[in-house]
């Protein structure tokens, strides 16, 4: 109802700071460079109530990539999904849908093509599982041969049996399983855009994170445009290809990469919420194929001979080699004292060589093999197993330094990050 | 220790009983309702068979003219809850709807005056309006009973989760259809419970419908009182009593057939929503 009475129709993206740094994150994300959704100084005030619960509120969503809102309770998150989907509007400010301002569209068949899954899940407790997900395929009129197929298809893709949970009702499903099947439902006529709102909150840590690998490995096929609330920032970082921080009344504290944010934190708002876990996070962001492995360390084929490997290990200033097998595979793991007590053959000698990664393995697997390993040191190796290079501490500190130095770089390039002190430290 | 173990072994052993006898104690009362309801029916017959009747008593009680009675008193508690439920069920549902609900205390405190008249006064002021016969016992009846439907129709359709309203409405549902498909569904068990009370008000009530010349078993009692005749009113009251029994357990097995399958075998705050 509320007329937007401040925003000017243009939308530059060079008013202020804002779509700045929204445009600046184009790089790295997967999406294309055209926007899904758009909200403009969008600012609400619930009736009755002398506090806005969003205050003027600016972020565009390129389709096909997931932007996580993550911030505080009670900042305004699941009001920001609300408005975009129209079950409630605006006090003022413009939300562009796919091209159209949403209060142009009429709102039942604006909901139609948005997936929204509630906070609360909100199954409905009358209605069996098929009926619940096949809502919204009725409602589009689909006749009842697809919506069957559908109904199952769906039931599959969260990895629940068809044949066991179709006649179910939901007061028989587990907290965790009725989560899934919110979720099915939301997907349930292949909406392009996804609004969802904390949708792995009730699952225990082990579930929840198989629910989050599949549903970036459906999205991978799927491309979806999904605006994806929690207030987890793990789960932000895991899943969003953007990330908006929120704080008090959705005031944007950072809006950017997973990787910048953690790299270089816009302020102490920010600092503390992703809290001190952050280097860490951020070396599951990097994979080992991506990453300057240590080629110099010594190393041998297991028949060179004792002495030439004595030799060898001399001359660098590292306390253990490495040895080979037949195939060029990480065998073992020999000290010089190794080689002087005993005369075991160099494929028998030393240590077994455990610590190994893979290039698709992320750094912080590579980090977690090494406190493992007994050299401290992590043997990076190819597809078929043989040894590409060794992942050191050193290896690791650099890289994260490189994360900070681009991130730095890139906010030196695109003026400072979008940020208000003002609202957010107070 | 050993006690417990027993009892154990004894469940696992005979799983077929304890599911019967499960099933016996959750639905007790629609079980031994019925089976009392006949012993008493026909303890009544048998004693009615044994007794010398006079002549008075004989014209009272006679098959002829009670069962035409328990007809008339089913009519009028059947006239009277159907004008109940198409008056107090839309009504109930309108007075939910955001617009409407200014209204909704004016409403509720005048549908309790219908109420807090006694019966008999009621069914005076529907006679001096409109005269005799089984139409103005019947409105009198409605006006009465009209209290309990449209309250369980508010709160039921008042108690439904706003999140299962929302996840609906968000999907793409017209308020129509949110309505229709969520909201009076899951409302359907209280306001079941408040048909069934004004049911059970209504069959009680229909005794008076002799008042205004509405037939129905009332006559029986009352001739017995003015002729002072107490086996009379004993066999009359006791019938009504039988009839309203019977008919609260018909209601009582609509109720558990008509509640939407997935709330069924689960405690729902909806069960002690009934403000009667
Ligand atoms: N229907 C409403 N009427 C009035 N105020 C509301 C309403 N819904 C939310 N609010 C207020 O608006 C603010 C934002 O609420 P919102 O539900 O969007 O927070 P949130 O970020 O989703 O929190 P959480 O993480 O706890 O779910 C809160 O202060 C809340 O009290
Ligand atoms: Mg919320």
């Amino acid at each position: 109802m509320a007329e937007p009475d401040q925003t000017t129709e243009e939308s530059g993206g060079g008013d202020a700071g804002g779509p700045d740094v929204v445009a600046a994150g184009a790089g790295t994300a997967h999406g294309s460079d055209e926007i899904m959704i758009e909200l403009q100084e969008v600012t609400k005030r619930y009736p009755g109530s002398n506090e806005d619960a969003i205050e003027s509120l600016t972020l565009q969503v390129p389709k096909g990539e997931i932007l996580v809102l993550v911030g505080p309770s009670g900042c305004g998150k699941s009001t920001a999904l609300r408005l975009i989907n129209r079950m409630i509007e605006p006090t003022s400010g413009h939300i562009i849908f796919d091209g159209e301002d949403v209060t142009t569209v009429d709102a039942d068949h604006l909901r139609r093509r948005i997936g929204y899954v509630i906070q609360q899940i909100g199954l409905f407790p009358h209605r069996t599982i098929a009926d619940n997900i096949a809502t919204v395929p009725r409602l589009s009129g689909w006749d009842k041969q697809r919506t069957d197929a559908r109904v199952d298809e769906l039931l599959e893709t969260v990895g629940m049996d068809p044949s066991m949970y179709r006649d179910r009702y939901p007061n028989e499903l587990s907290g965790g399983q009725a989560q899934r099947i919110g979720v099915a439902r939301a997907l349930g006529a292949d909406p392009l855009v996804m609004l969802m709102d904390e949708p792995f909150g009730a699952i225990d840590p082990i579930t929840r994170d198989r629910l989050q690998n599949e549903f970036l490995r459906l999205q991978q096929e799927l491309r979806k445009t999904i605006v994806f609330v929690t207030h987890d920032i793990d789960e932000a970082i895991k899943m969003g290809d953007r990330i908006a921080i929120l704080g008090e009344r959705s005031r944007i504290a950072q809006f950017d990469t997973p990787e910048r944010i953690l790299a270089a934190p816009a302020n102490d708002f920010v600092e503390d919420f992703i809290g001190s876990g952050a280097t860490l996070q951020g070396l599951s962001l990097e994979r080992v194929r991506d990453v300057q492995l240590n080629t110099d360390y010594p190393v041998v084929r297991h028949d060179v001979g004792v002495t030439e490997a004595q030799r060898v290990l001399e001359t660098s200033s590292e306390d253990w080699l490495l040895v080979l097998d037949d195939d060029d595979r990480p065998a073992r793991w020999v000290t010089l004292d190794h080689l002087d007590r005993t005369d075991k053959r160099l494929i028998e000698n030393g240590r077994k060589v455990t610590a190994l990664a893979e290039p698709e393995d992320t750094l912080r697997d590579a980090l977690e093999e090494m406190l493992l390993s007994n050299a401290g040191a992590t043997v990076a190796i190819d597809g078929r197993g043989k040894y590409h290079g060794v992942i050191e501490l050193e290896t690791l500190m650099n890289v994260l330094q490189r994360m900070r130095r681009e991130a730095k770089a890139h906010y030196a390039r695109h003026a400072e990050p979008d940020t208000d002190d003002t609202s957010v430290d107070a | 220790m050993a006690i417990a173990t027993a009892t154990e072994d004894e469940a696992v052993a005979s799983p077929t009983r304890a599911k019967v006898s499960d099933f016996l104690t959750r639905n007790a009362e629609l079980v031994i309702t019925p089976a009392a309801l006949l012993l008493f029916g026909l303890g009544l017959a048998l004693l009615l068979s044994n007794v010398e009747l006079d002549f008075t008593e004989t014209r009272q009680l006679n098959w002829d003219t009670t069962s035409r009675r328990i007809w008339e008193t089913v009519e009028l508690a059947a006239a009277s809850t159907v004008l109940v439920l198409l008056i107090a069920i839309p009504a109930g549902i309108l007075l939910t709807r955001p617009g409407v609900r200014k209204v909704t205390p004016a409403v509720l405190s005048s549908a309790s005056i219908g109420q807090a008249i006694p019966a008999y006064g009621l069914f005076i002021l529907f006679f001096a309006w409109m005269g005799q016969g089984f139409w103005t016992a019947v409105w009198a009846l409605t006006v009465f009973s009209i209290l309990p439907v449209l309250r369980n129709t508010m709160i039921g359709v008042e108690q439904v989760d706003a999140a299962v309203i929302e996840a609906g409405r968000g999907m793409g549902m017209t308020k129509l259809q949110a309505l229709v498909r969520i909201e009076l569904p899951l409302a359907v068990p209280v306001i079941l419970a408040g048909v069934r009370t004004a049911l059970v008000i209504n069959v009680g009530m229909a005794t008076l419908a002799f008042l205004v010349g509405g037939g129905g078993l009332g006559e029986t009692i009352f001739s017995g009182i003015q002729l002072s005749r107490n086996l009379t009113v004993v066999v009359g009251a006791a019938t009504v009593a039988i009839l309203a029994l019977g008919i609260d357990w018909i209601a009582a097995i609509a109720e558990r057939v008509l509640r939407p399958k997935g709330l069924r075998g689960r405690t729902s705050p909806t069960d002690t929503a009934n403000p009667i």
